[in-house]
């Protein structure tokens, strides 16, 4: 029997809206008590005043590379990644070699992801065969095989037909249908912001248009068919709008914003510097303004991060050639406490958008601390000050923005399955 | 001082271009002798690194530097050897071991003279970057305007044509500004970038005769037909009649407006024939301004002593 005590840490639990200084007793895998000042025998007792006490964050949305990319990342350096940055599952993309469109595929995902991740690891599979937008997969023995959600992620379905298809075949499964809502024909090419920074930049300009317009499209869609659909990584103004009118016409629709659009703007790109380059890429400071005021107001409902890691080479190219994308597992709490400093998330608030909301969304265990549930768990040091240094990280790649930056809070343990598998000081634990 | 490398007028104050503009009126004299040489860069090494087709800046810069003595060499990446995988900055870094004066840098892309100037000793000049900038135009332009005007400040210049793919534009619309000129620009409104106004400080206008009432400068940029016929613009026809200059469009401008091109003109489409061959055009004014404007830049950016030149800033 293995028992963790969590003592003296402010237990945040959205789960039943628990907010207060208290110890927590993990047993065997499981969450068994709370209270003040418990005495357990042969406990390992972990001191944690001071810490914030959370569910376990999932991040519903990443690239672990695996199997095909390797020497981008991999499903066990990517899941070492993740528990450092204090998640304790992931949703990774289907946009693998091959395409994690077959439940081969998916078992292959699982079962690394069970022998080499500390983090657990969600598998979404490809919507349509080959992410090419015109076979729908075989959702489900996808399911079965483990699959959570479906997605053709940045091969956004551009044909209406095949995704009202989509839309109605998932309910099938009762999985959510993940959507990279950008109008292709809009984009055109674009790399930045369209706006000021692509004007002086001289780099063609990806409208928020074409978000605006395709999450219109897939809010209908999903309208007309009763689908669950999950909107990725919102990133406009007008993006939020949608969203929050379609919530109101009772539309089953979920939502979530990366930390880099959160904080963010289409200037980081001023110096061409292509870690930078992200699709959608990063808004003006009015788009970056909604998106905070629409995950405050619960219009977007999670944080997730895209991580996307990409090798020093590939980023080396001109600012078109270069790949989009950023990592982000091991930034994300420091890079997002910076709304709870400024009164926009309470704390308790923030932890529902890291955790609670994402369990319900993928349907998985996790995103409270009550009784008998999953030992899942996040402890954040909210002061800790540090300069983030990808060479000292877990990923194989480096490419972020704020490499060299300094940042205040991180993830200083995480429990998974009453393990615990990182802890600050002294790194993954195996 | 002069910062190590020109990637742009936007990097520049009103002192520096004068600096250099006031330089290339030292340089014109060289080219009307009958021996166009001075040793002011002999045992100098200058590259020219196109990865984009040119022909006439090339051109230009290979004489500003052989005029002032210096060793030129053309390097151009064959298209085939171009391929997504191969890193840009490898290929400057292997130039740069070979320890030129300067590399003279043009790419398709926006912003490749600035991530090659990152890795390199030399200084980076930039002879044209995707639609971001092409500063030695910019200079020259201003140049013969300042010849023909005998000033920059208070006078009024009207950019005609695709604004939204052009680097001349963009360099031309900081260098008149920084010098106190008014910049106008005309188009149709699917080639005007996006928030352009308060962007760069310009007017826009979708009406050429509006935006020539009271222009002393026009200068139409060239439109690239077939890239862009269909998507940007209906059809050539079309956009002669709305946008290109003749001489009865030209009576809407100042009675002593000139007219520029930045080369090569589409001839019939951007400007008529007569126009563009005749006062008050000087197309071949800023042709011929632009050797001597080069050799200032040459000059300036590689004639320094070459510690001197590493310490002096970073670009």
């Amino acid at each position: 029997m293995t028992r963790i005590l969590l003592r003296g840490g402010r237990l945040l639990d959205p789960g039943d809206d628990t907010d207060a200084v208290c110890d927590l007793l993990i047993e065997d895998g499981r969450i068994v008590g709370r209270g003040n000042d418990l005495r357990v025998e042969g406990a390992t007792v972990l001191d944690v005043a001071g810490r914030w006490v959370a569910p376990g964050f999932i991040d519903l949305h990443s690239h672990l590379r695996e199997p095909g990319q390797e020497y981008k990342e991999d499903i066990a350096t990517g899941g070492r990644s993740a528990a450092a940055g204090g998640f304790t599952a992931v949703a990774c993309m289907a946009n693998t070699h091959p395409v994690n469109d077959d439940p081969a595929t998916t078992d292959f995902i699982l079962d690394r992801a069970e022998h080499d991740s500390p983090a657990r690891v969600y598998p979404v599979a490809a919507a349509t065969k080959g992410l090419e937008g015109k076979v729908m997969t075989e959702m489900a023995a996808l399911v079965a095989a483990g699959a959570r959600a479906f997605s053709d992620d940045g091969k956004t379905i551009m044909d209406s037909g095949v995704m009202r298809r989509v839309f109605e075949y998932s309910r099938l499964v009762d999985a959510p249908v993940i959507t990279h809502a950008e109008d292709r024909t809009l984009v055109a090419g674009g790399v930045v912001n369209e706006g000021p920074v692509s004007t002086r930049l001289g780099l063609p300009g990806n409208p928020g248009l074409a978000e605006v317009v395709h999450i219109s499209r897939d809010l209908m869609l999903a309208r007309a068919t009763g689908a669950h659909l999950h909107v990725a990584h919102v990133s406009t103004r007008g993006g939020v709008e949608q969203i929050r009118m379609a919530r109101d016409l009772g539309v089953h629709v979920t939502a979530e914003v990366t930390p880099h659009h959160l904080t963010l703007t289409d200037e980081e790109a001023l110096e061409f510097d292509t870690n930078a380059k992200v699709a959608p890429p990063l808004r003006s400071a009015d788009d970056r303004d909604a998106c905070r005021a629409g995950l405050a107001d619960g219009t977007l409902d999670a944080i997730a991060t895209d991580h996307a890691p990409h090798a020093l080479h590939e980023k080396e190219l001109d600012f078109r050639e270069a790949p989009p994308g950023m990592i982000g597992f091991e930034t994300a709490v420091g890079v997002t406490l910076e709304l709870v400093r400024s009164g926009e998330l309470a704390p308790l608030e923030w932890v529902r958008r890291l955790s609670t909301h994402p369990a319900r969304i993928l349907r998985v265990a996790g995103g409270t601390l009550a009784r008998d549930s999953i030992a899942d768990v996040t402890i954040v040091d909210p002061e800790r000050a540090w300069i983030f240094d990808p060479a000292k990280g877990f990923s194989k790649s480096g490419n972020s923005p704020w490499a060299g930056r300094a940042l205040v809070g991180r993830a200083t343990h995480t429990i998974v399955g009453g393990r615990l598998v990182y802890d600050l000081e002294r790194g993954i634990l195996t | 001082m002069i910062g190590r490398d020109l990637l742009g007028i936007e990097d520049l104050d009103r002192d520096e271009i004068e600096r250099i503009l006031d330089t290339a009126g030292h340089m014109c004299e060289i080219g009307t002798r009958d021996v166009k040489k001075v040793p002011t860069l002999r045992g100098r090494t200058i590259i020219n690194l196109f990865f984009e087709a040119s022909t006439r800046t090339r051109a230009s810069f290979e004489i500003a530097g052989k005029r002032l003595s210096a060793d030129v060499i053309n390097f151009s990446p064959s298209s085939s050897s171009l391929k997504k995988a191969e890193s840009i900055l490898d290929t400057a870094k292997t130039l740069d071991a070979m320890d030129p004066d300067a590399v003279v840098v043009r790419h398709g892309v926006a912003g490749v003279p600035r991530r090659i100037a990152d890795v390199l000793d030399a200084p980076v000049i930039n002879a044209g970057d995707g639609a971001h900038e092409h500063p030695t135009q910019a200079l020259l332009d201003c140049f013969t305007v300042r010849q023909v005007k005998g000033r920059i400040d208070g006078l009024t210049v009207t950019i005609v044509g695709d604004i939204l793919h052009s680097r001349v534009a963009r360099s031309n619309i900081h260098v008149f500004r920084k010098l106190g000129a008014e910049v106008r620009v005309a188009a149709p409104p699917t080639m005007i970038p996006a928030d352009i106004e308060p962007t760069f400080g310009v007017k826009a206008f979708t009406s050429l005769r509006e935006s020539l009432e009271g222009t002393d400068v026009v200068m139409a940029l060239r439109i690239q037909n077939e890239r862009l016929e269909g998507a940007f613009f209906p059809s050539v026809r079309e956009y002669s009649a709305t946008f290109g200059s003749d001489r009865a469009k030209l009576q809407y401008a100042k009675e002593d407006a000139i007219v520029m091109h930045p080369g090569p003109i589409n001839r019939g489409v951007e400007l008529s024939h007569d126009l563009a061959d005749h006062r008050p055009s000087v197309i071949l004014d800023q042709v011929r301004n632009g050797v001597a404007l080069r050799m200032a830049v040459l000059y300036l950016f590689a004639g320094r002593p070459r510690a001197a030149a590493v310490a002096g800033g970073t670009g």
